[in-house]
């Protein structure tokens, strides 16, 4: 029986886990060559930008927010950096610290709009998700390529491990990041603030730990996570455009909620939301070995799992007021 | 207290005159072949789409709630309708009225979908519609195969540019739903219970109202507008793009509702602000093109200026407001007292 026990914290994640390895295993079974290390490096290679980005937006949702900006901020920070790399000749290392103060602004301004001034977090980053798309327009409406040594030969190393198998730069950049979001969630005031707003604002307010300062931090560390998201972008496209990333929002949040982070805040991991990724990417990967199907079908098997990750969720929730108010 | 209506007919009017100063035929209107012709007509015509989507975006903000999916339902119906004329005689009316018939369908199934999510299943809004936000252009996509459908129809293309007793069709549609909108809600308790829903639903409920069934029925409703959005849409370019048809609509729409003087928080609609809103929208876009700014401009105008209209609905913004003013007072009025 004790088996069976399992922390019910812990039962979202592991329907994540499992999912994913059944997936794994299906595509294992079914295609040649799917079973393989480097396959599974690549759901990671191909997804860098997305768990990077899906990190900060994981903060976002603990506190109960939402943060519709991401996709356009990627779009914006990769057409800023080609705009700055290619038409004004700015140092690559100029350029990078450049674009992620801008996302981090951004963030900060939305954070604080959504804080001082009792504005809705939708509302708030559904308007910055179409100025950063305006600004990116306004730079060009044209791709415009990148063929900065620097930047080619960023986005051509590998790094090996295990004889054949490798990994990008990006993939470094991501996993450090995973790993300070971990630290940050875990081992921090602010990461236990986070958790502690979501759980319930007006509690937090009451036990005077620093509401206002968090929510505008959380929304700070989410613009900077998106921008660096496009930085890795940049490094993936090699051009900046204002079509890049279309469609990203739902990615994002499907991969924080699939990876059992709850939308009304307060419960979730990181770690996770890692596994959200993953998730997304096999099915990518899925589509593509199966070969006969269109793109568009991505989008809406993530859409059908998004949605059937937050039925999971109600009756998760139902479950635990049940529980509870059995207890009391 | 103001009347609602007041700023927003100001913006329009402003805006109306500030195309006069720059163009002084902007209010001229002409005759040729039997059809209005000029600036006014043509901003009408051209908000057809929007005052639709917008009308339906405003019940569904009155019961708290909103929709991103109206831009994927436009694409979808345009896609289905294009795809079945494309498929049969061009210039038959059965063929018209079945593509018609089938799309509308269809958006229906949009606006089911939603309100099931929102309604029977408890998501909030955002993330529900955001589901057939994204995976709706997936849809449309697979409809028209990826490509850009193109037909000839001359049936279809009288829906969005064609024209009846002189005037664009297109105008007959906005009123005719207008006029029912209007009288739903006016005549009828159902814009009360709308309002009552938006205000608190648990409430509404136990006070009898069937809450769920109104937010299913806002749902369905805002999506049937898109879809007929959808149809003028693609009937006026007779072509159907999954990807660029109805893009950026949530927010024109959106922004439509607001600065039509309704609140985000729900419990109150203007449907005539809301038409006002739709129609500043359109003489804005209208004006940033004839004016020679780079249309890129107008996304940027346009989220700078839903996020200055929520800041002047924002109640703290108000307060700080209020408050500076009251203290200026006091210390005018010390200044005459000492």
């Amino acid at each position: 029986m004790n088996i069976l026990k399992i922390d019910r914290r812990y039962f979202p994640i592991l329907v994540t886990v499992a999912l994913f390895v059944v997936m794994f295993a299906a595509g294992s079974i079914e295609y040649n060559g799917f079973f393989s290390l480097q396959v599974f490096l690549n759901l990671l290679i191909d997804n860098a930008f997305l768990l990077i980005t899906a990190v900060g937006m994981t903060f976002v949702i603990l506190t109960g927010g939402i943060d519709l900006s991401v996709g356009s901020m990627i779009a914006f920070t990769t057409m800023l950096s080609a705009t700055l790399v290619q038409n004004h000749h700015w140092s690559p290392m100029l350029v990078i610290p450049f674009v992620l103060l801008i996302g981090s602004f951004f963030g900060w301004v939305m954070g604080s709009l959504i804080q001082y001034f009792k504005l809705q977090p939708f509302i708030v980053t559904l308007a910055g998700m179409f100025l950063a798309r305006g600004l990116c327009y306004l730079i060009s409406i044209e791709s415009i390529t990148i063929d900065h040594e620097w930047y080619k030969s960023v986005s051509q190393t590998k790094v090996y491990l295990f004889g054949s198998n490798y990994i990008s730069i990006s993939v470094i950049i991501a996993l450090v990041v995973v790993a300070a979001a971990i630290y940050i969630a875990h081992y921090t005031k602010f990461g236990r603030n986070v958790y502690a707003l979501g759980g319930s604002e007006q509690s937090s307010l009451l036990m005077g730990l620093p509401v206002a300062r968090t929510k505008v931090l959380v929304y700070t560390l989410s613009g900077f996570c998106s921008s660096l998201a496009g930085v890795v972008f940049t490094f993936y496209m090699l051009s900046g455009y204002g079509l890049h990333a279309v469609g990203m929002e739902l990615d994002t949040i499907a991969a924080v909620v699939i990876g059992g982070t709850l939308l009304t805040g307060g419960t979730g991991y990181v770690a996770g939301t890692v596994f959200g990724v993953l998730i997304q990417g096999i099915i990518q990967t899925l589509i593509m070995f199966q070969g006969t199907l269109s793109s568009w079908w991505t989008k809406i098997a993530i859409g059908l799992l998004l949605l059937m990750f937050i039925l999971l969720q109600k009756v998760f929730i139902s479950r635990k007021k049940k529980s509870s108010a059995a207890a009391a | 207290m103001r009347n609602k209506l007041f700023w927003p007919l100001v913006t329009l009017v402003v805006l109306l005159l500030a195309n006069l100063i720059h163009n002084h035929e902007f209010f001229k209107i002409t005759v040729q072949d039997g059809h209005l012709f000029g600036s006014l007509i043509d901003i009408l015509n051209r908000a057809a789409p929007l005052v639709l989507i917008s009308i339906g975006m405003t019940f569904v903000i009155a019961t708290k709630g909103i929709d991103l999916s109206v831009g994927s339902v436009v694409s979808i119906t345009g896609a289905m309708a294009c795809l079945i004329i494309s498929q049969g005689d061009g210039s038959s009316m059965s063929v018209l009225f079945s593509a018609l018939g089938i799309s509308l369908v269809l958006a229906l199934a949009a606006g089911a979908w939603n309100g099931l999510l929102v309604s029977v299943l408890g998501i909030q809004p955002i993330v529900a519609t955001l589901i057939l936000m994204v995976a709706g252009r997936g849809v449309a996509q697979l409809i028209t195969d990826g490509q850009i459908l193109t037909i000839s129809s001359k049936p279809y293309s009288f829906i969005g540019a064609g024209y009846l007793f002189g005037l664009p069709f297109s105008i007959y549609i906005i009123a005719f739903f207008f006029i029912i909108a209007a009288v739903l809600t006016r005549k009828t308790a159902v814009g009360l219970f709308i309002e009552s829903v938006g205000t608190n639903p648990t409430a509404s409920r136990l006070a009898g109202i069937r809450s769920g069934l109104i937010i299913f029925i806002v749902y369905l409703l805002c999506s049937f507008l898109s879809g007929i959005a959808g149809l003028i849409l693609s009937s006026n370019v007779s072509s159907a793009d999954g990807n660029n048809a109805g893009l950026w609509y949530e927010l024109d729409a959106i922004l439509a509702v607001v600065i039509g003087g309704n609140s985000l928080n729900g419990g109150r609609f203007y449907l005539t602000g809301t038409i006002i809103g739709a129609l500043i929208i359109q003489t804005l876009t209208t004006s940033i093109y004839s004016m020679g700014v780079p249309p890129e401009v107008t996304l940027v105008v346009k989220s700078v200026v839903v996020l200055i209209v929520c800041l002047i609905q924002s109640e703290t913004f108000g307060a700080a407001f209020a408050a500076r003013r009251r203290k200026k007072n006091e210390t005018a009025k010390q200044g005459v007292s000492v």
